[in-house]
This record gives structure tokens, C-alpha cells and sequence, in this order.
């Protein structure tokens, strides 16, 4: 086994989440992508913590990990204020910040 | 031999259920689909003789995260007629698979140019809690202390966005 294959299957999983970001409406549905392309680049550092033999790619999945968690709390946090506000998870709805 | 079956099970399990995950139009059914390419990421990260990350991988993304995405899903009640209306090839559906496809060849053509040997095979407890630990706790105490404080600060700041009454 050699790096190519976990590093293709993490740019799959990259694309999916960036072409999802772009494509969907639903504010968890983007968050779920967020989460997806922040998994997906985890998986690259393992892999070249396999590859070299060194753990600094671990420790920093573990930080990762951890950002991803607090990120997720407040993006949840604004999301439960967002639709007790509209009524709605459209995010072409909560526009007001464009004008 | 089982290292190579596996890495083709697990990564077409990881691709076909992020693929679910883009397209289910309910976000319950997104969030499920997402537990399972988080399941699968740990056993890849497993086969790369990463078992502690595979291990939190599992505890914190498939428990604690994904079950707090799906119980805020459940608490707002998402009913069929709040959902946007998402179809058609057209627009943001095409353009989606469009940069999908081109930064999916771009990444992969990438990947092709890395010169690479096969895996060297990993020393004993490589990627282990001690090993980990060690490396966690005493070289990068700090950057752990920074997120710990972070992790804290975001969680009450929700907390108190959360419950502010709206008037």
C-alpha cells in the first residue's frame, strides 16, 4: 500500500464537500459538507504521518478534531437562532447581510 | 492482501456515502449518511496504523458531533415544506458537479505526480496512546492548552447565543 490510494480517496471526499458547499441551499447540509472537507484533509495528514513515520500528523488531527467540535457547537448555536428568526433552513433566505 | 481489500471497501464506502450525504434532500438523512463516511474514515485511518485517531475519530465525529447535529435537526422539527427547493440540473446543481469534477482531476493529477514507495512498515506502538500522548502533552502542550480554551470559550458562547430570547 503507498500513499496514492488514502490521498485520492481524500480529494474525492474534498470534491464532494466543496461541489456540495456550492451546490446545496439547506444550512445543514453545508455545515455537514464543512465537516466533510474537514475530514477529508485529516486524512491526509495520517497518511503522511504513515508515510514519514512521524506523529506530528496525529497530534494535529486530535487539534483538528477538536476546532471541528467548537465550530460545530456555535454554527449549531447560530443555525437554532437562524430558524427560530425565519422559520426557514433556506440560506438564500438569510441574505440581510448582503445590502 | 486483507490491507488492500479492506482499503477498497472502506473507501468505497466513504465515497458512496458522501455522495448520499450531498444528494439527500432531508438533512436527517444527510446526517446519517455523514456517520457513515466518518466510520469509514476511522477504519482507513486504522489501516494506517493510526489506531488512537481512528479510535477519537469514532467517539468524538460519529458520537458526539454527528449525535449533536442530528438532535439539533430533530429539536427544530424539520418539516418537508422548510426545506428549500433544490432541483433541476440547472444552476447551482451543475455548477456543484463542475467544481466537483474539475478540482477533483486537478487534486488527482496531483496526486499522480507524488513519487512514492510503498509503506515502510511502522515501529511497534507507532500511533498508539503512549506514543501519541507523549508526543501530545510534552511537545505540543501548549497548542493543546490553546484549544482546550478555545473549545471552552466556543461552547459557552453557544450556549449563551442559544438561549437568548428573541423579541
Amino acid at each position: 500500500m503507498a500513499l496514492h490510494a488514502p490521498l485520492l480517496v481524500a480529494a474525492a471526499l474534498f470534491s464532494i464537500g466543496v461541489g456540495g458547499f456550492v451546490a446545496r441551499r439547506n444550512v445543514f447540509a453545508l455545515l455537514m459538507c464543512i465537516e466533510l472537507m474537514l475530514n477529508s484533509v485529516n486524512l491526509v495528514f495520517v497518511t503522511f504521518s504513515r508515510q514519514w513515520l512521524a506523529l506530528e500528523g496525529h497530534v494535529t488531527v486530535l487539534l483538528v478534531v477538536a476546532l471541528a467540535a467548537a465550530e460545530a457547537a456555535v454554527a449549531l448555536a447560530i443555525v437554532i437562532m437562524l430558524f427560530r428568526h425565519r422559520e426557514t433552513l433556506d440560506v438564500d433566505v438569510f441574505a440581510s447581510m448582503k445590502e | 492482501m486483507l490491507d488492500a481489500i479492506l482499503l477498497v471497501v472502506l473507501s468505497a464506502v466513504a465515497v458512496v456515502g458522501a455522495l448520499a450525504m450531498v444528494t439527500r434532500r432531508h438533512p436527517l438523512g444527510s446526517a446519517l449518511a455523514l456517520i457513515v463516511v466518518m466510520i469509514a474514515i476511522a477504519g482507513l485511518y486504522a489501516l494506517l496504523a493510526a489506531p488512537l485517531v481512528a479510535i477519537l475519530q469514532i467517539l468524538v465525529y460519529g458520537g458526539a458531533i454527528l449525535a449533536l447535529i442530528v438532535f439539533v435537526i430533530m429539536l427544530l422539527n424539520v418539516r418537508h415544506e422548510d426545506l428549500a427547493h433544490e432541483d433541476g440540473l440547472g444552476g447551482r446543481l451543475g455548477m456543484g458537479l463542475t467544481v466537483a469534477g474539475l478540482l477533483f482531476m486537478g487534486l488527482a493529477a496531483g496526486i499522480h505526480a507524488i513519487p512514492a514507495d510503498p509503506f515502510a512498515p511502522p515501529p511497534p506502538g507507532f500511533g498508539g496512546i503512549v506514543a501519541v500522548g507523549r508526543a501530545l502533552f510534552r511537545d505540543y502542550a501548549v497548542p493543546f492548552e490553546v484549544v482546550s480554551l478555545l473549545l471552552t470559550v466556543a461552547v459557552v458562547s453557544a450556549v449563551g447565543m442559544a438561549k437568548r430570547r428573541l423579541d
